[in-house]
C-alpha cells in the first residue's frame, strides 16, 4: 500500500471513530428529546417545584461562579507568578475538587463547615452563621466543585502570557495593579471567560455535594439536579424529563454562544 | 548634578557576567554593538529597572535610580526611562492611539487629554490615519513607529531602543532608519540604542560602544572603530583584517607567520589590513610588496561589482577585488593564489 | 474493514461475560437478591443467617435503600427476587403492573422523634417541632416515612417547615447524629439501631397508637425472578415465628 493511500485509510478510520464518539454523546440527548412530553411541557414547567428549582439553580450557579472567579483568579495568579515554596501542593489542592467524587466533597464540606464542623462550629457559635440547609450552603458546595475550572485555564493564561507586554507597560509608568488591570487581564480574558463559563456549567449541574451539604428544601436548596432526582424517585417522571431538557438546552445554548463573544478582544 | 545617564553596572545572569561603565549625555545617542549573548539586552533591561543589579549605580539627570547593594532601587514605573522593543511589543488589545496614550494615562493623565496628545504624536510621525488600527493590522514599519511614538509620548529622560530595526525587511529598514534618526534628534533626553548592525549604529549614533561577553572592548566614533578595531568582532563589523601579535622593530609576529610593517613598534600590537590593500596574483609578484605568500582560495563573496575573497594559508586574509579580477585570475575555491600586501598598508597600534 | 470486526467481537464477548455475572452466589450456592427499605436493614440482616441455615443452597444478598428508589428500579427491570417496601402505596403500582405478586405484610413500625443525646433543646413532642429556630429534618414527601411523618403532623394540626427533606430515614437520622439537625422524625427501629448516638422522644400517645399512622411493610416476590422458589420461601420465613423474632428484636411491631 502506498503512503498516500495509507494516510487516507487512517483518516477514514479517524472519521469513523469520531462519528462513534459523536453518536455516543448525542444518543442520551436524543433519548431525552424522544421522551419529552411535548404536549404537557407547559404544565410541567408551571409546576411550582419546577419553576422554583429553575430560579434557584440560576441564582446559586451564578453566585457560585462569581465566588469561584473571585477566589480562583488571584489563586491562579499566585500559582503562575509567585515564587512560593509550596506551589505544587497548592496547585494539587486547587485541583482536588476535580478528582473528588462530589458526594465525598459534600461530606468533607459538612465536616469542615457543618454545625459541628472544624470551622463551622465557630461560625455558628461566634457569628451565628449556619451553612447547611441554606441557599448560601448550596452556593458554597457549587463554588467548591467549580473552582478548578477557573483556576486551570487562568493559571495557564497567566503563566504563558508574554511578559514583554507587562515590561513595556511598566517602563511606560504603570504600577503593578495597573499592569494587571490594563494589560495582563485583557490579554488573559479569553481563557478566563472560558473558565468562568465552564465553572458555571459545572455549578449548574452540581448534585452530589449540594444534596449532601445543603440538603433539599424547595425554594431554598432544591436545585434543578436535585429536583430531577427527586422527581425520578417519586415517579414524577415527566417533570424530571422536562427539567433535564431545560438544563441541557441552557447549557448547549451558552456553549454555542460562548465561542464568538469571548474571543472578541484579540480578533483585530 | 550630572545631566544625562551615568551608570556603572555589574550583574550576573546565568553564563553572562556584565560589567559596564556607561555615560550618555542628554541629546546624544550612544549605540551599543555586540554579538549575540554579549549582554546588550540585559544592559537595557537593567537600565530600565526590569532586572536588578548585583553591584553598581545608575544615575539619571542627577537622580539616583539604583544603587546596589543596599541602596535605593526605583522600579521601572518610577524611572523616566522608556523602551522601544525589538518587535514593537504594542499591546495587541489596544488601538495604535490607545497604545500611545497608555503611558500618559498610566501616569495620571485623563483619558481625553491623553488621547489628544497621543493623536498629536502619531500625526507627527505621519500615522494619523492609522490611529484606530490594531497592532495586528499595521505593517512592520508602521508598528515600529507607533512603538517609538508610545515611548516618546511619556517624554522620558532616557530612551532605550532594543534593535529597533532588526525585525524589518531591507527596504523598510532604510526608510525607517532615516525617520528614526530624525525623531531621535528631536528628543531631548539621553538615548541608548542597541544593535548588531554597524550601519544602523553609524547612521543613528554619535558614539559607539562595543560589548563582548559582558564587557566593553572598545568605544569611540565610527571612524575610530573602523580605523583602529580592537577585537575580531569589530574588525568583522567594519570589514577589515585584524591581527594580534608581538612587534619587534619592523616585524610583527602573528602566530607563527610574520608581517613586515613600515612603522616601528614593540610589544603587544594590533595590525590592521584593509581588504583593498590585499592584492592577489596568479604568479609570484616581484617588486615592492614585502609581504608575499601563497594560499588557497577559501571563499568568494560577490558584492556588487566587487568581490571579497577569503584566502587561507599562514596568514588568513580577506581581499577585496573587482569582479573582473576574479575572472582574470581564475579565482575559484581551492585555487592557489599569491597574496601581496605592502608594508605601508599595514596599520599597527598598541593592543 | 478487517480492523473493525475483531473489536466488535471482543465487545460482544465482554458484555456476555458481564451478563453472566449476575446470577451466581459464592461457594456454588444460588443467590437470592432481596431489595428492601432502609429501615429493615438490621432486622433482615439478622434474619438472613437463620434463613440460610434452613435453606443451605441459598445465599441471601441485600440491597437496602429508599422504598421509592428500589421500587422504581424493580419496575425498570432490576434483577431482584424479593421486594420489601416501607408502605403499601409504594408497592401498589408494581402489584397493579404485575411486576410483583403475592405481597404479605411482615412488620409494622411506629414513628418517633430523634434528638441529640441529652435533648439539650428540650424537645418534648410533635408540637415542639414547630418551634421557630429549631432545625428539623423529615424524609422526602414521596418516601413512606415522609408521608407518614407529614400525616402525623397534619393529624395533630402542626405545621413544620423542614430544613431539609432527606431521601430515606437513615439519612434523616444521620443529620441528627452528625449534629446538623436538632430533631428528625424517624422510625423506632432506626433509632434503636444507632444506639447512643441519638435519643428518642416519644410521640404523643394518641398518634403512636393510631394504626393509620404506623408504617406497614409488605414483602412480595418479583415476577420472573431467577430464584422464584427461594423467594417464596423467604417471604414465608419472614412471616414465620423464627423470622418474626428478628423483627421483634429490632423493635418492629408484628404485622
Amino acid at each position: 500500500m502506498s503512503h498516500p493511500e495509507r494516510r487516507r485509510r487512517a483518516s477514514r478510520l479517524a472519521l469513523v471513530a469520531g462519528a462513534l464518539a459523536a453518536s455516543f454523546l448525542a444518543l442520551p440527548l436524543v433519548g431525552l428529546l424522544w421522551r419529552t412530553p411535548w404536549s404537557g411541557l407547559g404544565h410541567s414547567l408551571g409546576q411550582p417545584g419546577v419553576a422554583g428549582a429553575l430560579r434557584l439553580s440560576l441564582v446559586t450557579s451564578l453566585s457560585a461562579t462569581a465566588v469561584a472567579v473571585a477566589l480562583g483568579v488571584p489563586l491562579a495568579w499566585v500559582l503562575a507568578r509567585a515564587d512560593l515554596p509550596g506551589r505544587r501542593v497548592i496547585r494539587a489542592l486547587a485541583l482536588v475538587p476535580l478528582v473528588l467524587p462530589p458526594v465525598v466533597g459534600g461530606v468533607a464540606l459538612l465536616l469542615a463547615l457543618g454545625r459541628r464542623g472544624l470551622v463551622g462550629q465557630w461560625l455558628d457559635q461566634w457569628l451565628g452563621i449556619r451553612l447547611p440547609f441554606t441557599t448560601t450552603g448550596a452556593v458554597v458546595a457549587q463554588a467548591f466543585v467549580a473552582l478548578p475550572f477557573v483556576v486551570l485555564p487562568a493559571e495557564g493564561a497567566f503563566g504563558s502570557a508574554d511578559r514583554r507586554f507587562e515590561d513595556a507597560a511598566r517602563t511606560l509608568g504603570a504600577g503593578g495593579w495597573t499592569v494587571f488591570r490594563r494589560v495582563t487581564l485583557p490579554l488573559a480574558w479569553p481563557a478566563l471567560a472560558a473558565g468562568a463559563v465552564l465553572a458555571w456549567a459545572r455549578a449548574l449541574g452540581e448534585f452530589g455535594a449540594t444534596i449532601t451539604f445543603a440538603g433539599s428544601a424547595p425554594g431554598r436548596t432544591t436545585t434543578v439536579p436535585v429536583e430531577v432526582y427527586l422527581g425520578l424517585e417519586s415517579g414524577r417522571f415527566e417533570d424530571a424529563v422536562v427539567l433535564s431538557l431545560v438544563l441541557v438546552a441552557v447549557s448547549v445554548t451558552v456553549l454555542l454562544v460562548r465561542r464568538d463573544s469571548w474571543l472578541g478582544p484579540l480578533r483585530a | 548634578m550630572t545631566a544625562g545617564l551615568v551608570a556603572e553596572l555589574e550583574l550576573s545572569r546565568g553564563p553572562l557576567a556584565l560589567a559596564v561603565h556607561l555615560a550618555v549625555a542628554p541629546g546624544a545617542t550612544v549605540a551599543v554593538l555586540g554579538p549575540n549573548g554579549a549582554g546588550k539586552t540585559t544592559l537595557l533591561r537593567a537600565l530600565a529597572g526590569l532586572v536588578a543589579l548585583d553591584r553598581g549605580c545608575v544615575e539619571l539627570d542627577g537622580a539616583v535610580l539604583e544603587q546596589a547593594p543596599g541602596g535605593p532601587w526605583a522600579p521601572p514605573e518610577h524611572r523616566s526611562v522608556a523602551m522601544v522593543f525589538q518587535d514593537h511589543a504594542l499591546f495587541p488589545h489596544l488601538s495604535a492611539l490607545d497604545n500611545v496614550a497608555f503611558g500618559l494615562r498610566a501616569r495620571g493623565m485623563g483619558r481625553r487629554a491623553a488621547r489628544t496628545r497621543a493623536a498629536e504624536r502619531l500625526d507627527r510621525l505621519g500615522l494619523a490615519d492609522r490611529a484606530d488600527a490594531r497592532p495586528g493590522q499595521l505593517s512592520g514599519g508602521e508598528a515600529q513607529r507607533v512603538a517609538l511614538a508610545r515611548a516618546l509620548a511619556v517624554e522620558p529622560r532616557l530612551l532605550l531602543l532594543d534593535e529597533p530595526l532588526a525585525a524589518l525587511d531591507a527596504t523598510t529598514r532604510l526608510t525607517t532608519r532615516r525617520e528614526l534618526a530624525r525623531h531621535l534628534a528631536g528628543h531631548g533626553g539621553a538615548r541608548l540604542l542597541v544593535t548588531h548592525d554597524p550601519l544602523d549604529a553609524m547612521a543613528l549614533a554619535d558614539h559607539l560602544v562595543v560589548l563582548e561577553a559582558g564587557r566593553i572592548v572598545q568605544e569611540g566614533s565610527s571612524a575610530e572603530l573602523a580605523g583602529r578595531p580592537r577585537s575580531a568582532y569589530v574588525a568583522d563589523l567594519v570589514g577589515v583584517n585584524l591581527f594580534r601579535g608581538r612587534a619587534d622593530g619592523d616585524r610583527v609576529d602573528v602566530g607563527g607567520a610574520g608581517l613586515v610593517v613600515s612603522a616601528r613598534a614593540s610589544g603587544d600590537v594590533l595590525a590592521v589590513v584593509h581588504p583593498r590593500a590585499v592584492v592577489l596574483h596568479r604568479v609570484r609578484p616581484d617588486g615592492s610588496p614585502r609581504n608575499v605568500w601563497r594560499g588557497p582560495v577559501e571563499e568568494i563573496e560577490p558584492a556588487g561589482d566587487r568581490a571579497r575573497v577569503r584566502v587561507g594559508g599562514p596568514r588568513p586574509m580577506v581581499a577585496e577585488v573587482t569582479a573582473a579580477a576574479v575572472a582574470d585570475l581564475g579565482l575559484v575555491p581551492g585555487a592557489e593564489v599569491w597574496v601581496a600586501v605592502k608594508a605601508t598598508e599595514i596599520d599597527v597600534y598598541p593592543a | 474493514m478487517t480492523r473493525r470486526r475483531p473489536t466488535a467481537a471482543a465487545l460482544a464477548a465482554a458484555i456476555g461475560v458481564v451478563g453472566a455475572c449476575g446470577g451466581a452466589g459464592t461457594g456454588g450456592r444460588a443467590a437470592l437478591d432481596v431489595f428492601a427499605a432502609a429501615s429493615l436493614t438490621e432486622a433482615l440482616t439478622a434474619l438472613a443467617p437463620s434463613f440460610e441455615a434452613v435453606h443451605p443452597g441459598v445465599e441471601v444478598r441485600f440491597t437496602f435503600g429508599s422504598s421509592s428508589a428500589l421500587a422504581r428500579q424493580v419496575a425498570d427491570g432490576a434483577p431482584a427476587d424479593v421486594l420489601a417496601t416501607a408502605d403499601e402505596a409504594t408497592m401498589a403500582p408494581l402489584i397493579a403492573d404485575g411486576r410483583v405478586h403475592d405481597p404479605a405484610i411482615v412488620a409494622r413500625n411506629r414513628l418517633t422523634i430523634a434528638v441529640v443525646p441529652g435533648n439539650p433543646l428540650g424537645v418534648a413532642g410533635l408540637a415542639d417541632l414547630a418551634r421557630p429556630g429549631l432545625t428539623v429534618v423529615l424524609c422526602a414527601p414521596e418516601a413512606p416515612c415522609g408521608r407518614l411523618a407529614r400525616a402525623a403532623l397534619g393529624a395533630a394540626g402542626i405545621t413544620v417547615r423542614p430544613a431539609s427533606s432527606e431521601e430515606n430515614v437513615k439519612a434523616v437520622l444521620s443529620r441528627v447524629t452528625l449534629g446538623e439537625a436538632d430533631a428528625g422524625v424517624v422510625y423506632v427501629t432506626d433509632l434503636r439501631a444507632v444506639g447512643g448516638r441519638a435519643e428518642a422522644v416519644a410521640i404523643d400517645a394518641a398518634v403512636a397508637a393510631d394504626p393509620a399512622l404506623q408504617a406497614v411493610y409488605p414483602m412480595a416476590e418479583v415476577a420472573g425472578a431467577d430464584q422464584a422458589t427461594a423467594a417464596r420461601a423467604f417471604v414465608a420465613f419472614s412471616r414465620s415465628a423464627a423470622g418474626q423474632r428478628s423483627f421483634g428484636a429490632a423493635g418492629f411491631l408484628p404485622p
